[in-house]
């Protein structure tokens, strides 16, 4: 019935359309809250899976969120995007409960995962003097149309380590600006900058394992 | 990470990379950033993955929710907009 994309996110949709939903949404519409659900929900629980440890308790978190929204809708100032503002309000719901189940959150400033000596690529992959030795060669058309690439990208974010999983997933998989991740994270932008290094570092190579295959 | 702007080498591209995409570079690197990579295809080659991989990792679909959560979420709505 309306427009809203699958993905649940704002790419190529007007704000207008954000700004027309939420004014129906604050005269009791319905249809409004549903059109906001199918249009952000799908995200929400994916990124209340970074915090918090099944699936059920992530709903309960989603849940809590949108009530938080239509009870809190006078407080959305428009300053951020919508979308912003409803992962900022499901991060502070998750963090909470996620501190409530005693499972180890990640985001304090300090950003120690265990990969502080790891390097983006392997060091036998270059010379001494630091050139390649093994250099990566491209992205071939065909290994990207195979159709895998996704799955194998997908595997790879969900095998990170949780901060710099919850960092890609909103920096790349949601879309978010840098400064729209460290506050929804609560990272300085040094912090956040070196999680998504290490992040991508890690997908990269297990995507270009992937376009290597029957080369 | 102090690095001499006027020499980069291929094994410390790939660790400025982050820097360079998010615009986190000084001009002065940047310049030797790009003079490096105009004249490396390995490491033209490194970014084309790198770009291709973030591309990819944006057309990951989120799971629907499922009917029965629809549902909750309706109901509660329902609930809240109670006079």
């Amino acid at each position: 019935m309306y427009p809203v994309t699958v993905r649940g996110t704002a790419t190529g949709v007007p704000p207008d359309q954000d700004r027309e939903l939420l004014g129906r949404l604050r005269a009791g519409d319905e249809a409004a809250f549903t059109a906001l659900v199918d249009k952000y929900g799908p995200s929400l629980l994916r990124v209340a899976q970074l915090f918090v440890s099944s699936r059920a308790v992530a709903e309960e978190v989603v849940a809590d969120t949108w009530l938080a929204v239509v009870t809190g809708l006078e407080r959305f100032e428009e300053r951020s995007s919508l979308k912003t503002w409803l992962f900022r309000i499901l991060t502070n719901k998750a963090k909470t409960r996620g501190q409530r189940e005693s499972r180890t959150l990640p985001f304090s400033s300090f950003v120690g995962d265990g990969d502080e000596d790891e390097t983006a690529v392997d060091v036998d992959r270059f010379a001494r003097d630091g050139h390649w030795t093994a250099p990566p060669r491209g992205v071939p058309e065909e290994r990207l149309l195979a159709g895998e690439a996704r799955g194998v990208v997908e595997a790879a974010i969900g095998a990170l380590p949780a901060n710099q999983r919850a960092v890609i997933t909103l920096r790349d998989v949601e879309g978010l600006s840098a400064e729209e991740a460290c506050n929804v994270l609560g990272l300085s932008e040094t912090n956040q900058r070196v999680l998504l290094h290490r992040a991508r570092a890690k997908v990269r190579t297990a995507f270009e394992r992937y376009l290597e295959e029957d080369r | 990470m102090s690095i001499q702007a006027h020499q980069l080498i291929c094994q410390e591209v790939v660790e400025v990379i982050t820097d360079y995409l998010e615009g986190a570079m000084t001009a002065d690197l940047r310049g030797a950033f790009e003079a490096h990579l105009a004249r490396c295809p390995h490491c033209a080659a490194y970014l084309e993955q790198l770009r291709a991989t973030i591309r990819v990792s944006g057309t990951i679909e989120a799971e629907a929710l499922s009917p029965q959560f629809q549902v909750r979420l309706v109901a509660a709505f329902h609930d809240w907009r109670q006079p």
